[in-house]
């Protein structure tokens, strides 16, 4: 090829475009492929990376969702778990003092018991002391009966009179015991016994 | 190997009788019908701009089926293209300009790599078999966006005058300002736009022409060579060596291009020199 040649075509433009260095741009091939990159640049800059910048996007934020997500979890789970613990004190305090309680009831009880035992015993005890008396004093006024007839049947005996009139028997014999117990006569080795036992006893 | 045979058979314009062996730039002329005429011009419409626009079909029907119901949970289309997408957008946008800016600039570098991946790989993809970016009229219209980018946001980030200023690193002694900012002037409106446009078209042109050479340097030799045919079986097997390693290299070249326009976005938005 002649190079004189081709600087003259290409200045002339009217050379076949396949006979002018390749370093020359042909300016068809220029203007088209500026326009297609063009349109090809605004389909991506205004579809395809808002598309995919969006999902990344929203990817970055289900992830920080995910993470926050998680972390709310975890904070319930230990709440939770909190709650459980305080509950559980709280059953452990419930039953020691239910416990407590019942120690306390149970020594109540017995006390209780016991001084009702105890009261039961002493009114026992009373009511046998009453009846001791009452039999006692049922006893000394039979023997009083006793005693003075007995008396009465022996003096009359002793005597020979006849004392068997009622009231004169028994005011003689009242008499004497008033005396014996108003202390102006001393008792004879006969009333002294049983006396001197009633006497240390009212 | 055959397929990649014949389909490079039919890519070449096998005009009539006239051998295509060895390969000349002319090959590359590949006009398939006349647009319409100015003067005495008449302007074609050629095959690599078919390819263009195949490549913009694809990617757009490629890109906008698998985002457009993009989702926190992604399909597997959606998957591959965020793949993709991440590589531009967290390897080469966020590494290079920063994290504070590069978001801006994340659709234009996205585009510029996948636009220029595939019609790189259609250098190897039968039956297209042709790398758009070895006609240079498409690495300059890309690199043109670039340089008006570039150039536009350090206006607008330092001011007109700002941003001559900026571009001398400072702390220099006075003596050295001129040739440095002359050298510096160069670099940013010559230098830098003449070899982003140039690394991607040359070694997307003399890819293919070494392709070219032993594929169908092995078919000449095969049926014209008479005793040298033996030698076309270990032509292909270089040829299809050099397939895959041309693979390697237009998405380096991709990576490349894609890299240094970031760069050049980040040098033009940074504080200090």
């Amino acid at each position: 090829m002649d190079n004189t040649a081709i600087a003259g075509l290409v200045a002339s433009g009217a050379m076949g475009e396949g006979e002018s260095p390749p370093i020359l741009p042909y300016m068809p091939e220029l203007v088209f492929g500026t326009v297609i990159f063009l349109a090809f640049l605004w389909i991506i800059a205004k579809k395809v990376v808002p598309n995919l910048e969006k999902a990344y996007e929203e990817r970055a934020s289900a992830i920080e969702g995910g993470i926050a997500k998680a972390e709310k979890a975890q904070e319930e789970a230990e709440a939770a778990l909190r709650e459980y613990r305080a509950q559980l004190a709280e059953a452990r305090d419930e039953a020691a003092r239910i416990r407590e309680e019942a120690k306390e009831q149970g020594a109540a009880i017995v006390a209780d018991m016991r001084r009702q035992a105890q009261a039961e015993s002493a009114r026992i005890t009373e009511t046998a002391h009453r009846q001791i008396e009452a039999e006692r004093h049922q006893a000394m006024v039979a023997l009083r009966s006793e005693v003075g007839r007995l008396s009465t049947e022996l003096a009359s005996r002793i005597v020979g009179e006849s004392l068997e009139d009622e009231a004169r028997q028994r005011g003689i014999v009242d008499r004497f015991l008033a005396d014996l117990e108003a202390g102006e006569r001393q008792p004879t080795t006969v009333a002294g016994g049983p006396e001197g036992a009633e006497r240390t006893d009212s | 190997m055959s397929a990649t045979m014949t389909a490079a058979g039919t890519l070449l314009p096998m005009a009539g009788e006239e051998s295509h062996f060895p390969p000349t730039p002319a090959d590359f002329w590949q006009p398939l019908f006349p647009m319409f005429s100015l003067g005495e011009t008449t302007y074609y419409f050629t095959r690599p701009m078919a390819l263009i626009l195949i490549s913009f079909i694809v990617l757009t029907v490629w890109l906008l089926v698998s985002t457009r119901r993009a989702s926190v949970v992604p399909s597997k289309g959606q998957w591959f293209t965020e793949r993709v997408y991440d590589f531009v957008r967290n390897d080469i946008a966020r590494d290079m300009i920063g994290s504070r800016d590069f978001l801006r600039f994340t659709p234009l570098l996205f585009a510029l790599f996948t636009f220029i991946l595939l019609n790189n790989w259609f250098g190897i993809i039968p039956p297209f078999q042709n790398p758009t970016m070895a006609r240079v009229a498409f690495p300059i219209a890309l690199t043109l966006i670039v340089y008006v980018v570039y150039h536009w946001i350090g206006v607008q980030k330092h001011g007109l005058g700002g941003y001559f200023r900026f571009m001398i690193p400072p702390g220099l002694p006075s003596w050295l300002v001129p040739f440095i900012f002359l050298l510096e002037l160069m670099t940013f409106f010559i230098t830098r736009p003449l070899t982003l446009a140039l690394r991607l078209f040359g070694n997307m042109f003399a890819g293919h022409m070494l392709l070219v050479v032993f594929i169908i340097g092995g078919w000449e030799l095969l049926v014209h060579g008479g005793a040298l045919s033996l030698v076309a079986l270990p032509a292909w097997i270089m040829g299809a060596g050099l397939t895959v390693f041309e693979a390697l290299i237009q998405f380096l070249q991709a990576y490349v291009f894609v890299l240094l326009a970031a760069s050049y976005f980040g040098g033009a938005l940074a504080d200090e020199h």
